[in-house]
């Protein structure tokens, strides 16, 4: 599993890129790997608001449901729209291609409380065992 | 030079015991046609599979509807005569595996024989003939029939009234949140929150959102039960019902079950009976006894109507005394000798109303009512018995090979998961797939959720010991390949007219209907 | 008792291997108190023979030697023999939901079949694998278009079938949505201009009937493009199917949502069930949609093959946050329908459709020979209701001689007197020329 230094991430298996005043979001290699092959994914317009901790969007595989919940507050400005017609594509590429939502962030201190690299693989440890 | 193919001398072993001749269940590959679907037949246009007399001619429907409203044949359509028809559903049934065909495990489904007389007795023509509007003079057999059935299920369940119209387990459901509901709002509030075990069918929280109600999910014990203490944790004067089924998901009696009643009652709520499981209680305990307040009947499961490809079912929802006011309509009632409906609320002012067009599925009453007559009082409570018998003799001879992950007494199903094979890479899917080779229909995998890769064996009263015998064979023979041939097992089923199929592509690209020229390759 | 195979011997035996000293221990972990001490009261064994002459006793009670003039939802027509014996074949009759696909191929290519018969008659897009009726279809098309426009308003046509509307606010007791009812006019089509009137920004969908319940058939394009203009959603209820063999599909007129029932194909009257219900729609509403889908994939050896998909929209996998709590649904019964529509096929069906509509007209001759002219003026498939006084008293007179009559239209309309005459009867192929003049003849005396 990879997960980039430069990364944030979150308990719900997102994660998000600063890219100037936007945060870009996406969901981690564990996520896609343990979901599997993904059918679908259902994401929010240009223009909604999305909030810290709360669901922005939805992302399936056959046999199971995820939710998608927001490491930040803000305005989505930019969708992945591909996405939905190649939602294979965030098995294939979580990090880069498999991007889904870009946000406008108020506040970027909100970043902070958010885990490295280093704390989510401890993370993901610990919730394996 | 290198070997373009791959093939090396091992292999064909390797085939020949990946495809033995015949399996523990006596599978063997037998003629099985390719089939187009029906507007894939190439045929000529005038064809058609019926007798009917020759319409006049003499009435134009342009004379009377609208032009904009009348539609020319519709081309898609097939032309095929009789025999092509029959001869393309032969196939399609060559296909398939039902409990006619073989072994039918499959946990929580009861998939238990279907008899030949009740598809006879429902295609009686008083019964298949009558109109569900007929004058209740007309109709007085289906309604005594009616009768009879509700106060039987009343007695098996232990409660004093039974409605018969939802149309399956899930309605049924529906019906009995519907009327705790309608109870809580005559007491002034309707509640918010209804507590479920996290071994609950996924139709509990459906059917608590559909009623509005906050799904609180509980956990089980290390026993696989529901412990009093759990409940008493997060039973409030909000909650307006617990959903529990017993025996629930893991085959388990939840044994605690009064303590639970007398914790909810004490508080005001109600006790919900998903009564899937009330095969394995025939005749030998009953819900109306254990403090719940309603539960459902699945027909199709406990007292063995058909449900081919998915329905359809039947769920009569039984009630005590306190819910008897809400029962939906109609309701059969008998007046000196003489059966009617109540279909009118005014006759029933609290009844929380109609569930479903006419009266529930009646020609499955008529297939309940003629196994209960068959079986009397002996023979409801010889069904509860062997069929826990069936499920623990099952349980003891596989426990060895199998994981089990709860140790608790079994009632009428087991559930083992892959963990004993987690080292050969060999899954529970892998497992079921290589049954289908061996003659058996898989057992239910992958639930309960709370048991990681959950095989749910449910081998019901109406198997012989000897299909018991062989079906265990099978799973052992499974269990022993997983450690010597784990990809032969990976690579089931063989036999079957199709291999694994691709459920992914399936759900990113739905294709859901035939339309001309469609290429699926 | 011929389905409980074992033998005294095999049960000691099975019992010994299950750790069991007897069929009672094996239910130790059911408390004392909670085990039933006594048999079960109900009726002693019957055996085959016995079984067979009570319950012909029964049947027999029933008076169904004529086909029945009653539609009103469940529709008289003839099923040829081919459609049960096929039905019956067991390996499709006793198998179950088609959740091992390898082993459930004939079952799924059906339901595919049968959900491409479903677009082919309604012209919508897309169809799921049945449902339990027409009414819990229509009720689950009123919370599908309360999701999709997330709206609360329902306006309902008083012409839809009344027990359809009284499920509908059933299921709607509890969610907050309110139902609009929208009155018919005196040609038995619902009143557009009230219609106009009551949909609006807040309205998630129109429900209207095709035919309605009075066999009236409704302008329903123009009922489709009064709600989409104020951004709802518009839902045909047909419970006629064979009418779809003549009348356009609700699809083809711009509809959003097709359901009722294909009871009419393949499936006797059964005093009302078991018969499919059916829901079809456009593809770009497929993720609210609910129940079981059927669709087409590969398999390994890519070969084309059928299995259940979409199904995390189902109760099983989003529990709580499911589309619909539906789980079994009526299988067989859409089966029976596929097979009959197979034997019908293009031509079959539009004979059987025309037959059905000459048939109807040759009962509205022959009773206005017998003096009993229409309820209403709109256009009719294979329906429709006659004034012929005291309808109640009709059917009263007629059932003394064995006959059903139609239903009294005044039963589910007790507030307006003006249908305290109307009488809704229906004939289709089954109903031939003479037994049409003897019933007119009967009517009138």
């Amino acid at each position: 599993m990879n997960y980039p230094d430069d990364l944030k991430y979150t308990k719900e298996h997102e994660w998000c890129r600063v890219k100037g005043n936007r945060v870009v979001v996406g969901i981690t290699d564990h996520a896609q790997d343990s979901l599997g092959d993904i059918v679908y994914v259902e994401l929010p317009e240009v223009g909604d608001p999305v909030k810290k901790g709360e669901a922005f969007g939805v992302v399936e595989s056959t046999k199971a449901v995820s939710e998608l919940f927001s490491p930040v507050t803000g305005k989505v400005v930019e969708v992945n729209d591909p996405l939905s017609d190649a939602p294979e594509t965030i098995n294939e590429d979580p990090y880069e291609e498999g991007w889904m939502i870009q946000v406008e962030v108020a506040d970027f201190k909100e970043l902070d409380t958010l885990l490295d690299t280093a704390a989510y693989q401890k993370f993901i440890q610990e919730e394996s065992e | 030079m290198a070997n373009p193919t791959g093939w090396k001398p091992s292999m064909e072993a390797e085939a020949a015991a990946r495809t033995f001749d015949v399996g523990a269940g006596g599978a063997t590959r037998g003629i099985a046609y390719e089939e187009k679907l029906l507007f894939e037949r190439g045929s000529a246009g005038g064809r058609s599979g019926v007798s009917l007399p020759a319409p006049s001619g003499r009435a134009d429907p342009r004379d009377e509807l609208p032009a904009e409203l009348l539609r020319a044949e519709i081309a898609e359509l097939p032309a095929l005569g009789e025999l092509e028809v029959v001869r393309h559903f032969t196939r399609l049934s060559a296909w398939n595996h039902g409990i006619d065909t073989g072994f039918y495990p499959l946990g929580s489904c009861t998939m238990k024989y279907n008899p030949k007389s009740s598809e006879a007795l429902a295609r009686l023509p008083g019964f298949a003939n009558a109109h569900p509007l007929l004058p209740a003079e007309l109709a007085q057999g289906s309604l005594e029939l009616m009768y009879q059935l509700e106060r039987a299920l009343s007695e098996i369940s232990g409660f004093p009234a039974t409605t018969l119209t939802p149309a399956a387990g899930a309605q049924g459901e529906l019906t009995g949140v519907m009327m705790i509901r309608a109870y809580h709002v005559a007491r002034g509030n309707p509640r918010k929150k209804v507590l479920i075990p996290d071994t609950a069918h996924g139709t509990n929280p459906a059917t608590c959102a559909l009623n509005g109600y906050e799904v609180v999910q509980l956990a089980s014990g290390a026993d696989g039960r529901l412990h009093p203490e759990t409940v008493r944790a997060a039973m409030d004067e909000d909650v307006a019902a617990i959903m529990i089924t017993n025996p629930n998901t893991l085959g388990i009696f939840e044994s605690h079950i009064a303590e639970i009643a007398a914790v909810v009652h004490a508080k005001g709520g109600l006790v919900y009976g998903d009564g899937a499981n009330l095969n394995a209680l025939l005749g030998v305990a009953r819900p109306g006894d254990m403090g719940f307040d309603v539960m459902q009947f699945n027909l199709h499961k406990t007292f063995a109507t058909p449900h081919g490809g998915g329905g359809p079912g039947s769920g009569p929802v039984a009630v005590s005394e306190n819910l008897i006011p809400f029962l939906p309509l109609p309701q059969v009632v008998k007046e000196g000798e003489h059966y009617r409906l109540v279909t009118e609320d005014r006759e029933r002012p609290q009844s929380i109303g109609k569930v479903r067009e006419f009266h529930g599925n009646f020609g499955m009453f008529v297939r309940a009512l003629a196994l209960i007559r068959e079986y009397g009082p002996e023979g409801l409570r010889a069904t509860g018995q062997l069929a826990v018998l069936n499920a623990n003799y099952v349980r003891a001879r596989l426990k060895d090979v199998y994981d089990l992950p709860y140790e608790t007494d079994s009632l009428h199903e087991v559930v083992f998961t892959d963990k004993a094979l987690k080292p050969t890479g060999v899954t529970t899917m892998d497992v079921a797939k290589r049954l289908i080779d061996h003659g058996f229909h898989p057992p239910t995998v992958y639930f309960p959720l709370v048991v990681h890769g959950a095989l749910m064996i449910e081998p019901t009263e109406t198997e012989t010991k000897e299909t018991l015998d062989r079906f265990v064979d099978g799973m052992r023979q499974v269990a022993e390949q997983a450690k010597t041939d784990p990809e032969g097992v990976k690579a089931a089923p063989l036999k079957s007219v199709r291999a694994r199929l691709d459920e992914v592509r399936a759900a990113r690209k739905p294709i859901l209907r035939w339309r001309p020229g469609m290429k699926v390759e | 008792m011929r389905y409980h195979p074992h033998t005294e011997d095999e049960i000691h035996e099975m019992l010994q291997v299950a750790g069991a000293r007897s069929l009672d221990d094996l239910f130790r972990s059911i408390p004392e108190p909670l085990r039933l001490k006594r048999l079960l009261q109900v009726p002693p064994a019957l055996d085959e023979i016995a079984l067979f002459a009570e319950m012909r006793r029964l049947a027999g009670k029933n008076q169904t030697e004529h086909p029945p003039f009653i539609g009103a939802g469940a529709y008289p027509h003839h099923v040829p023999p081919v459609v049960d014996q096929l039905l019956l074949r067991g390996e499709l009759f006793t198998a179950y939901t088609p959740y091992q696909p390898e082993v459930s191929q004939g079952t799924l290519q059906a339901l595919f079949e049968w959900q491409t018969f479903v677009c082919l008659l309604t012209g919508m897009e897309v169809a799921n694998a049945s449902m339990y009726d027409g009414a819990s279809a229509t009720a689950e098309a009123a919370l599908m278009a309360a999701r999709l426009t997330g709206r609360k308003k329902l306006v309902v046509s008083a012409a839809v079938h009344p027990e359809y509307r009284r499920v509908l606010a059933t299921y709607l007791a509890s969610t907050g949505d309110e139902v609009v009812t929208v009155p018919f006019g005196a040609d038995g089509r619902t009143d557009l201009g009230a219609l106009a009137r009551v949909v609006d920004g807040d309205t998630a969908a129109v429900v209207m009937g095709y035919p309605n319940f009075l066999g009236v058939v409704e302008p329903l394009g123009e009922a489709a493009a009064l709600a989409r203009k104020a951004g709802a959603l518009s839902i045909a209820v047909t419970a006629e199917a064979v009418a779809f063999g003549m009348l356009k599909g609700p699809g083809e007129l711009g509809v959003d949502v097709a359901v009722g029932t294909f009871q009419s194909f393949g499936n006797s009257l059964g005093y009302g069930g078991p018969a499919p219900g059916f829901f079809a729609t456009s593809q770009q509403n497929i993720r609210q949609m609910p129940g079981r889908l059927c669709g087409a994939t590969v398999d390994k050896q890519g070969r084309r093959g059928f299995v259940l998909t979409l199904s995390t929209r189902e109760q099983h996998i989003r529990r709580e946050k499911a589309t619909s709590n539906i789980c079994t649904n009526a299988g067989l019964a859409a089966l029976a329908s596929t097979i009959h529509l197979a034997l019908l096929g293009r031509r079959g069906l539009a004979d059987l459709a025309r037959l059905n509509y000459e048939r109807a007209r040759l009962l509205r001759d022959a009773m206005k020979r017998a003096g009993f002219g229409l309820a209403f003026s709109g256009p009719t498939f294979n329906e429709m209701a006659f004034e012929v006084g005291d309808a109640e008293a009709v059917v009263a007179r007629l059932a003394r001689k064995g006959v059903a009559a139609g239903v009294p239209l005044g039963r589910f309309f007790p507030g307006e007197p003006r249908l305290r005459g109307a009488l809704l009867c229906v004939a289709t192929e089954l109903h031939t020329p003479e037994l049409i003049e003897l019933f007119a003849r009967d009517v009138r005396n």
